[in-house]
């Protein structure tokens, strides 16, 4: 396995785990995940439902507290990035406010972070570009299509600094066609952007698509079975999905993915 | 206008029962005063005679209606103290009587949607308060209005208060609980989702209610505004009822009974449900404007 040892990493997780307390006793939704996150990596979390991959993301994003290990995130706790305003949250639902325009809606985080007004019309005039809805700044949020709700609702979390994005299946509620090019227009994003991203997915093809890093996970309890690093150049056109690497890779996904389920 | 129609199908179904239950309600009458007098009652003579009594057991509609006319633009125009010839409203009219009501009715209102609304956000953001407060409003609404009213003004009398703000208070009592209840379910609308999205910018409480919390209770909050201002306005009323009031659409209703003026009763209980009516309408409105301006017109 390949690792990038030159620079810290943005998220280190050491031997995490999160039990949650139910009343059908506890549920062990993450056991000693060890995980290191380079800057600039775009990181995808594959597994089936309960693998505790979305309740990773919401740990690094300090949404969820480890019962034990530790993480750092830029070398500080979850806590003080999260007052540092370190994350770009995206959910599966955009949960734009109806009440906002699409630009009220990608104000928001700018507003409650105190950018001055001028500042906050150019940094959504900028993201709107970003993700090609700039005529529809005024529009409400029901006006819109679901595919470019999402595309707000990333816009919304590009808005302000934040060096690390986490998105928790952004495309999940999706059309396939939809998807692809919001993938596309996502790696494009990522390239432009340089940050560092966290995805959550179900699909194998949007995680090998997309990643630079795909960790795949199993549930019961829910941990790490297979970390694997892309061959994959970082530039990549649709059809690189038809290329053997990406189908080699694409294997891999899925016999980690069979593997955990041997388990049960 | 496409919900006039049955609207208007209505009335007129009521007004009809109305209409018929007028002649067995008063026919007692009617054959008395004819046998006294030696008369035969022909049917039409009956008819005619319990749609026109002085004091009917239940007056006819066309009598309240005249009798709602007589008291407000008659007497206010031509009436011997009426505005056109004194410059102040006639304290025989209703719409002096209403405005007294009116006036208690929008600042118990008032009061009521301000603590009903804090209630809410202390209710939402306090632990303590959340488990206290709520029984204490439960219980406070099962005291029936007509045994504390007559307490409170006593009360507020003896440290020198009268007039409009013990009436407002008693609206208050009323008012306040729709307002609580339809604010601490609009104010906890906000899914969890949307909560951790506000968590994630670090966003403090107070930017939490003031930008998701407070907007997204809008719907819920002028639902209950609604049945608050209904509220206020019985509030009102029932604060004239046992205190002697001299003034206001609960004081005429008491003069109406201790002399047998039902038409008098009878037309300022329809001036209460118009004003009652008039304020819905009038939050309705500012309902709809206010959906519309925030985009959430449905």
């Amino acid at each position: 396995m390949m690792k990038d040892s030159s620079a810290a990493p943005v998220i280190s997780a050491r031997d995490l785990s999160l039990t949650f307390q139910t009343g059908d006793g506890p549920v062990h939704a993450l056991k000693d995940v060890t995980l290191d996150i380079a800057k600039g990596e775009f990181v995808s979390f594959i597994g089936p439902s309960g693998c505790g991959k979305t309740t990773f993301l919401r740990v690094i994003a300090d949404l969820e507290q480890p019962t034990s290990g530790s993480i750092t995130v830029n070398g500080m706790s979850p806590d003080a990035a999260r007052r540092a305003r370190a994350y770009g949250y995206v959910f599966q639902a955009a949960g734009l406010y109806p009440w906002r325009t699409i630009a009220g809606n990608i104000k928001l985080p700018l507003e409650i972070m105190g950018y001055s007004a001028s500042e906050q019309d150019s940094r959504v005039q900028k993201v709107l570009d970003l993700v090609e809805l700039s005529g529809f700044a005024r529009k409400f949020p029901w006006q819109l299509s679901g595919g470019m709700q999402q595309r707000a609702s990333i816009a919304r979390a590009l808005a302000f600094d934040a060096d690390i994005l986490l998105m928790d299946e952004p495309f999940g509620a999706l059309d396939e066609i939809v998807r692809d090019r919001l993938n596309e227009q996502l790696l494009e994003l990522w390239a432009r952007t340089e940050k560092t991203i966290g995805f959550v997915t179900h699909s194998i093809p949007e995680a090998v698509y997309l990643s630079t890093k795909i960790v795949v996970m199993s549930p019961r309890p829910g941990r790490i079975t297979d970390i694997i690093d892309s061959p994959l150049p970082r530039e990549r056109p649709l059809d690189i999905r038809d290329s053997p690497e990406f189908i080699a890779i694409a294997h891999r996904v899925r016999d980690g993915l069979r593997a955990g389920h041997l388990d049960d | 206008m496409r919900n006039l129609a049955p609207v208007l199908t209505v009335t007129a179904v009521l007004i009809a029962i109305w209409y018929a239950a007028v002649i067995p309600m008063n026919q007692q009458w009617a054959q008395d005063q004819a046998r006294r007098a030696g008369q035969d009652l022909s049917f039409t003579a009956l008819v005619a005679d319990t749609m026109s009594q002085q004091r009917p057991r239940l007056p006819a509609p066309h009598q309240v209606a005249a009798e709602l006319w007589n008291s407000t633009v008659v007497e206010e125009l031509t009436g011997r103290r009426g505005i056109v010839n004194t410059g102040s409203l006639s304290n025989r009219s209703l719409v002096y009587h209403g405005w007294v009501t009116l006036s208690a009715t929008l600042l118990g209102f008032a009061i009521g949607s301000v603590l009903g609304i804090s209630l809410a956000i202390g209710i939402v953001h306090n632990r303590a308060m959340d488990a206290s407060i709520m029984p204490w409003a439960i219980a406070s609404q099962t005291i029936p209005i007509l045994a504390i009213a007559p307490m409170i003004i006593v009360v507020l009398n003896a440290v020198g208060i009268t007039g409009l703000v013990p009436k407002a208070i008693i609206s208050t009592y009323l008012s306040f609980f729709p307002v609580v209840v339809g604010m601490v379910k609009g104010l906890r609308a906000p899914d969890h989702m949307q909560l951790d999205l506000m968590k994630t910018y670090y966003a403090s409480g107070t930017q939490v209610l003031a930008k998701l919390r407070l907007p997204s209770s809008m719907p819920y909050l002028f639902a209950s505004l609604k049945v608050a201002i209904a509220a206020a306005l019985v509030g009102a009323i029932v604060a004239e009822l046992p205190t002697g009031a001299v003034a206001g659409l609960g004081a005429r209703l008491l003069s109406g009974s201790y002399y047998g003026q039902t038409v008098q009763i009878w037309s300022a209980l329809f001036a209460a449900a118009i004003l009652a009516a008039g304020m819905v309408a009038l939050i309705s409105l500012i309902q709809r404007a206010t959906l519309k301006r925030m985009g959430m017109a449905t």
